[in-house]
């Protein structure tokens, strides 16, 4: 499998590391929500065919994509930075330094 | 002035090697420069830092992802978002980096310890790292000056093409020893110089 990298183009998979499910929302820090702190740990969609993930080049960039494979023929149909397609952070946050 | 020690100075061991009947595939050699310097740059900073890299050092990048350039004892290029590599013979690049970069540009980190730079040169260069690292070496796909960041196995590798069939591999200082070792083993068959 390859995948192509936004920054180095086209590398072998042994580059990369699987970085689990891009479907997760993360709830908030504060909350105390238990339905939804068990859906973001433990619940996932398992589909056969296109599927959100984030994979790390990390031997390469080392920046994380967020990659959509087809998990039936492990063709690869998009390609992004995770920072660029993820949620984005707000102005505010972002002053404070603070991740989120 | 300290003096450079080299992580390979144990295993090296000059002269011609391997498989020599039809003469020298490659030469291999520690670079030993005086500085390797990493700097980074803050979002959206990407061109303010190849400016200053450009003040410093006379060279100038081509924006695009691993572009890079190389001369008068100098080579810099890009291997990540925002990341370059910038090496030379002057042992204070780093501490000339940190008066002209300002701090809302980026940082500077000196790997000149951290860092070994072995220069794999040659007819066969070209071959012999296709052997190890599963990246396209051919010059249209590798231009000369541009540089790339991969890995062989668990070592990382930041590798610039410094010439038509020269290459400069920089590789973290506690695996150089290995890695000269599956280089030398690499180049066996096509016959190799050490210097």
């Amino acid at each position: 499998m390859i995948i192509t990298c936004p920054y180095c183009g086209p590398r072998d998979l042994s580059e990369f590391a699987y970085q689990g499910d891009g479907n997760r929302k993360r709830p908030d820090q504060a909350s105390t929500n238990q339905k939804a702190w068990n859906a973001y740990v433990y619940d996932r969609l398992n589909p056969a065919g296109e599927h959100n993930e984030i994979w790390q080049h990390a031997g390469g960039c080392r920046r994380h994509l967020a990659v959509t494979r087809n998990t039936l023929t492990h063709a690869i149909s998009k390609v992004a930075f995770a920072a660029a397609a993820g949620p984005k952070r707000s102005a505010a946050r972002r002053k404070q330094g603070k991740a989120g | 002035m300290v003096d450079q020690l080299s992580p390979l100075e144990p295993v090296l061991r000059t002269g011609r090697h391997g498989h020599l009947a039809d003469g020298v595939g490659v030469r291999l050699a520690e670079t030993q420069p005086g500085s390797i310097v990493q700097l980074a740059a803050w979002p959206g900073e990407e061109k303010a830092l190849i400016r200053t890299i450009k003040q410093v050092t006379g060279l100038a990048l081509p924006d695009g992802a691993g572009g890079g350039a190389c001369g008068n004892g100098k080579a810099a290029f890009g291997f990540a978002p925002g990341r370059f590599m910038v090496i030379g013979e002057d042992e204070n690049i780093a501490g000339v980096f940190a008066g002209k970069l300002s701090q809302k540009t980026g940082t500077v980190t000196d790997l000149s310890h951290g860092r070994t730079g072995i220069r794999v040169s040659g007819a066969r260069a070209e071959w012999v790292l296709a052997k190890l690292f599963a990246i396209d070496f051919a010059l249209p796909a590798f231009p000369v000056g541009s540089g790339l960041s991969t890995v062989h196995h668990d070592i990382f590798a930041q590798i610039q093409r410094s010439g038509a069939d020269q290459f400069d591999v920089y590789v973290f200082r506690s695996f150089a020893r290995a890695f000269w070792h599956t280089l030398r083993l690499a180049s066996e068959e096509v016959g190799y110089e050490v210097r």
